[in-house]
């Protein structure tokens, strides 16, 4: 009796804890919005600059090095001119650097380096492993689609990409 | 009183970020004109259409023309290489374009270069405005 009372009292205690342990917010996920949302970024030149073309694409996505290598080299950036003036390269690539995927402040930054090699320094976020893999269950031909343009083109498919949102339900692949 | 100074002030602080911003087309095509040793009247619409729409070799064995990525007709929202709209070129649909210097340098900088592989000449860039700044 005194057994069962115990055990039930045991149960119950481990049972609030567990409830408690997952229903309440981890503050690690919710620090970045939750989920698989980015950190929330604002920066002038980063956001002026960069989307002039595509997204500003978030500094999580790729590792310090990589954004070294991608401001060391705007003169030839994916075969367009895309240079800046120094004083705002160095800007840029400062905010980058702090915000990076190897930076330890974002949950999908350390997402990707934990299937990034540390020695790597892809120019291009679609090579890195946790990208591919995000999106193998996207068929090949969608790519290529005259309304995508090309994987770089993330707002053609994450309709809410300019904002940082990512998610899956706001994914219409079009036609 | 106080409201008055403020209003004032107010006023004066619009008028010291207007005066930072007071690039116009014309004062470009005039900067562009004294650059080139040309008055302004010399400045040409139509070879400022015809340096928009010449074909140059590309890549990958296509050509390349201003209106690649901002399309034929510059009132019209254009399309960078990744596929992220453009807003149109043309003052007339779009009154934000040409009215800062620095933002102007920077694209025939790049574009130039990647359009012609060379610089655009201080004419060839007022001869462009004063085309864009014509289409209605």
């Amino acid at each position: 009796m005194n057994y069962l009372l115990r055990g039930i009292g045991v149960l119950a205690a481990v049972g609030t804890f567990s409830l408690l342990a997952f229903s309440l917010p981890s503050g690690e996920a919710h620090g970045d919005g939750g989920g698989d949302a980015l950190p929330r970024l604002t920066h002038k030149a980063w956001q002026q600059e960069c989307a002039s073309c595509h997204i500003a694409y978030a500094p999580a996505f790729l590792p310090k090095a990589s954004w070294q290598r991608v401001m060391g080299g705007l003169g030839q950036h994916f075969g367009e001119d895309a240079s800046l003036d120094p004083a705002t390269q160095a800007d840029i690539l400062r905010f980058l650097e702090i915000n990076a995927a190897d930076a330890g402040s974002s949950r999908i930054g350390r997402k990707v380096m934990q299937r990034m090699d540390a020695q790597d320094a892809p120019l291009r976020i679609t090579e890195s492993r946790w990208f591919v893999r995000k999106h193998d269950e996207v068929p090949r031909a969608a790519w290529s689609r005259k309304s995508v343009g090309s994987a770089a083109n993330c707002a053609a498919c994450h309709r809410q990409a300019e904002q940082g949102v990512f998610d899956d339900d706001s994914v219409r692949i079009p036609k | 009183m106080i409201k008055r100074l403020f209003c004032g002030a107010v006023a004066a602080l619009g008028m010291v970020s207007a005066a930072s911003a007071a690039d116009t087309p014309a004062s470009l095509m005039a900067h562009y004109a004294q650059a080139a040793g040309i008055p302004v009247a010399a400045l040409s619409a139509a070879r400022g259409a015809a340096l928009y729409r010449a074909e140059h070799p590309g890549r990958n064995a296509q050509t390349a023309s201003c209106a690649s990525c901002h399309t034929a007709n510059p009132q019209q929202p254009g399309r960078s290489r990744v596929g992220k709209r453009i807003e149109p070129l043309a003052p007339a649909a779009n009154p934000e374009r040409f009215t800062d210097a620095a933002k102007v340098e920077k694209w025939f900088r790049r574009n130039c270069g990647d359009v012609l592989q060379r610089e655009c000449s201080a004419r060839e860039k007022g001869d462009f405005i004063a085309w864009l700044s014509q289409v209605q």
